[in-house]
């Protein structure tokens, strides 16, 4: 049965969650002004605070799906303008590990915190036209290219790195390698300077001559598949992660939207300015009809990303979905906060108060993990039924 | 528990609503379109499907399944994707019956349900325009006012959908002078009262099937148990929520319409040497067609169930409208844009659709769910 409410233990859980964020909320400006710092493993307010797994211990089989939860959790927790108080363990290079490592590979690394090296200089969004290579020598893989964006590059303990093999194979010939911090030949360039998420660490990365053990290339397979459709399996694995990663991402924007809202509402009805839902439209003031307009598209993008994480509960396919729910959170995270701003005045664009920094913070969310206009066109061919080729 | 699985049931519903919505309905919009009317026979055989009085009770005659406001917004959605105009006028009686059957008193049920649950098809409706511009509902002119045990009626209302058909009318109109909506109340009114005058609107832009009317009250004597709801009468808030689901719920299933229909089309129209859909203008509108039908149809269920959890579905209806409002339309508009010159010749439905989605996205009282 359709359904959309939360059983009071779920309830309780988000509860928690918020609780949690909002103890957090205290050290957000800090590292919003000292980008330079790293956070520590965790702050003195955690002890407060139960760890998740304990949280959700005891759940009922007949409940929430999991991956829904987790997705209201990040909602909850991105809603607060703060800083996790414990940092999460892995990263992205962790999911890209599990999704297309062998089970040797799993057992020897699962437990180390490892980022995810994609994006290079010349190639953001179109993945196949990465440069960084990898060329086998004797018994190593010699690793050549710069790679820029890496979350959590700075702290993490390793990083998958993508490279190709073969530039004539096209997508055929990117494969991923695990690389470790301390490696020869890799270098960690510099930490970036953002607009938001400054809390976040982003390292850009250069490889020369840097040699990996023959081992490290993830899923083990050094076949070269030919053809235009072709991608290795460890591409393909790697790209599957994002259908499981791109509704989490869409409901961090969609959290920062909820905290600019939540914000904003509750400076205009201080000032008197509410929705009456049962008031016709010509009877609400511009502020209050940007408020109920904002309402609305925070929950229609929340319903994208509950459909796209119920669907994979379900073990249903959910590409197009997934696709779906990043697009609705990316354009949230921009539309929510800039009109929520608007509604308020000029005081929103004042430190202090955290709303900027909910734009701020916010505005990733339509451009990593696959830009706004990337999923159109995922969505798009999907549709149509064309191929990668027959829509660029 | 967050699910969207639909029962068995439900999919039964909608695919038997689809298939008769391809087969039936959307064959005759155009010329229903012209006739400013649907055919009887139409009205007929879907009134022999039985959705209308699936959910009266048994007590009452009626088929006695679980009043949901989401199969109501499965159905409105499966025959709006054929013709939001004949789907419409297919089940306007439930704009009298479903309030009925939510918040009628048990002797407004046995007096009025049975009607609708035999073989003929009996017409009914619901009024809610009035002819002032701006939507404020609580400042509608139209009133009841107390005249012994009984009630009179005065005003007139505008664009009531199957109006001249019906048998009965739910006319909403203030009843007293409590503040806003708490002062307005639903009565059940027989257009062969007197006083009832029924006359054609010259017309409208869209939903033309649905053969809108004008009803005047002419101090119209009613019974005291006309209010819906019996006594003082039933807070109205919940029909509206009914209202807004099932006119938003008709409006997702026809931007479905559009959006299907423009694909093959993109795919198929060659300009420059290839067809338009491989042109990125063109496939990101049809996209941003596809990622809003997905999203105006969580919103509808989502205050579907809302409602049907039994919990106030009034702000989840309203955030659902005013999502649908701002959406749909524009679909109806870019499905237009992207056949060109040929959305704007009457020979495709893009311009039927472009106006029946308007008159969906502004008129509140086309369906209930």
């Amino acid at each position: 049965m359709v359904d959309f409410s939360l059983s009071d233990p779920d309830r309780a859980v988000l509860d928690g969650v918020a609780a949690e964020a909002k103890a957090g909320e205290k050290y957000a400006r800090h590292y919003d002004d000292h980008e330079e710092e790293v956070l520590p493993k965790s702050f003195p307010e955690a002890s407060g605070f139960p760890p998740i797994q304990q949280r959700l211990r005891g759940r009922s089989g007949h409940d929430t799906p999991m991956l829904v939860l987790q997705v209201l959790m990040r909602i909850e927790r991105e809603a607060h303008c703060g800083v996790p108080l414990r940092q999460p363990p892995t990263a992205l290079g962790n999911a890209a590990l599990d999704a297309a490592g062998t089970a040797v590979q799993k057992a020897r690394w699962g437990h180390l915190m490892l980022a995810m090296s994609i994006t290079e200089p010349g190639a953001g969004s179109d993945t196949k036209a990465i440069q960084t290579t990898a060329r086998l020598d004797g018994d190593a893989w010699v690793l050549n290219g710069d790679k820029i964006f890496v979350t959590n590059g700075v702290r993490c303990d390793g990083t998958i790195v993508w490279a190709t093999v073969d530039k004539s194979a096209g997508r055929g010939g990117i494969k991923s390698f695990l690389v470790m911090k301390g490696t020869p030949g890799f270098e960690l360039v510099r930490k970036e300077r953002k607009l938001g998420i400054r809390a976040s660490d982003t390292a850009a990365y250069a490889f020369r001559d840097c040699r990996v053990p023959r081992d490290h290339l993830i899923g083990g397979d050094e076949s070269v598949p030919r053809g235009e459709r072709e991608g290795s399996a460890s591409y393909k694995g790697v790209l599957k992660t994002f259908n499981m990663t791109r509704p989490f991402v869409a409901a961090g924007g969609i959290g920062k939207a909820l905290g600019a809202f939540r914000f904003a509402r509750d400076r205009l009805a201080e000032a008197g300015i509410v929705v009456d839902v049962d008031e016709g439209p010509t009877c609400r003031s511009a502020a209050a009809q940007a408020l109920l307009d904002i309402e609305a598209d925070i929950e229609a993008a929340t319903l994208t990303v509950l459909r796209a994480a119920w669907l994979a509960s379900q073990g249903k396919p959910n590409n197009l979905e997934a696709s779906v729910a990043k697009a609705k959170g990316g354009e949230l995270c921009r539309s929510g906060p800039q009109r929520a701003m608007e509604a308020l005045g000029a005081m929103s664009l004042s430190h202090d108060y955290p709303i900027e920094q909910y734009l701020r913070d916010g505005r990733i969310t339509d451009i990593y993990e696959g830009t706004g206009q990337i999923q159109r066109l995922v969505i798009a061919r999907e549709i149509l039924g064309y191929s990668s080729e027959e829509l660029t | 528990m967050i699910s969207f699985a639909l029962t068995d049931e439900q999919n039964q519903v909608r695919d038997t609503l689809t298939a008769f919505a391809e087969n039936e309905l959307a064959p005759r919009a155009r010329s229903a379109d012209q006739a400013r009317g649907a055919p009887a026979e139409l009205l007929d055989t879907a009134w022999s499907l039985g959705f209308t009085g699936l959910s009266i009770p048994e007590g009452c005659g009626g088929g006695g399944a679980r009043r949901s406001h989401l199969t109501g917004a499965l159905m409105l959605e499966a025959l709006g994707y054929g013709c939001a105009g004949l789907a419409g006028a297919a089940l306007s009686s439930m704009l009298f019956v479903n309030p009925l059957i939510d918040l009628g008193s048990e002797e407004q049920k046995l007096r009025y349900l049975p009607a609708f649950c035999g073989e003929t098809r009996c017409a009914a409706s619901l009024a809610l325009h009035e002819a002032a511009s701006g939507v404020d509902l609580a400042g509608m002119a139209t009133r009841a006012e107390r005249s012994g045990t009984g009630w009179i009626m005065t005003g007139a209302k505008r664009l009531v959908p199957m109006g001249e058909g019906a048998n009965h009318l739910l006319v909403l109109a203030r009843a007293s002078h409590a503040p806003g909506l708490a002062g307005i109340r639903a009565f059940i009114v027989g257009t062969d009262a007197a006083g009832v005058t029924i006359t054609p609107e010259r017309g409208t832009i869209g939903l033309t099937a649905l053969g809108f009317a004008r009803v005047e009250f002419a101090g119209v004597r009613l019974e005291g148990d006309a209010v819906l709801g019996g006594g003082d009468g039933a807070d109205i808030r919940p029909l509206l929520a009914s209202l807004r689901i099932g006119g938003a719920a008709l409006a997702t299933g026809l931007a479905r319409a559009v959006t299907d229909f423009a694909i093959p089309y993109a795919k198929q129209r060659v300009a420059f040497g290839e067809p338009i859909a491989r042109k990125q203008s063109i496939a990101f509108m049809l996209a941003d067609m596809h990622i809003e039908c997905d999203a105006m149809r969580w919103m509808v269920w989502k205050a579907a169930a809302e409602a049907d959890a039994g919990r106030d579905a009034t702000r989840a209806s309203v955030l659902a409208r005013n999502y649908v409002n701002r959406h749909a339309f524009k679909i109806a508009d870019d499905g237009l844009q992207i056949f060109g010159g040929h959305g704007y010749i009457r020979d495709l439905p893009l311009e039927m659709w472009l106006r029946n989605m308007r008159m969906l996205t502004i008129h509140d009282a086309i369906a209930a769910a």
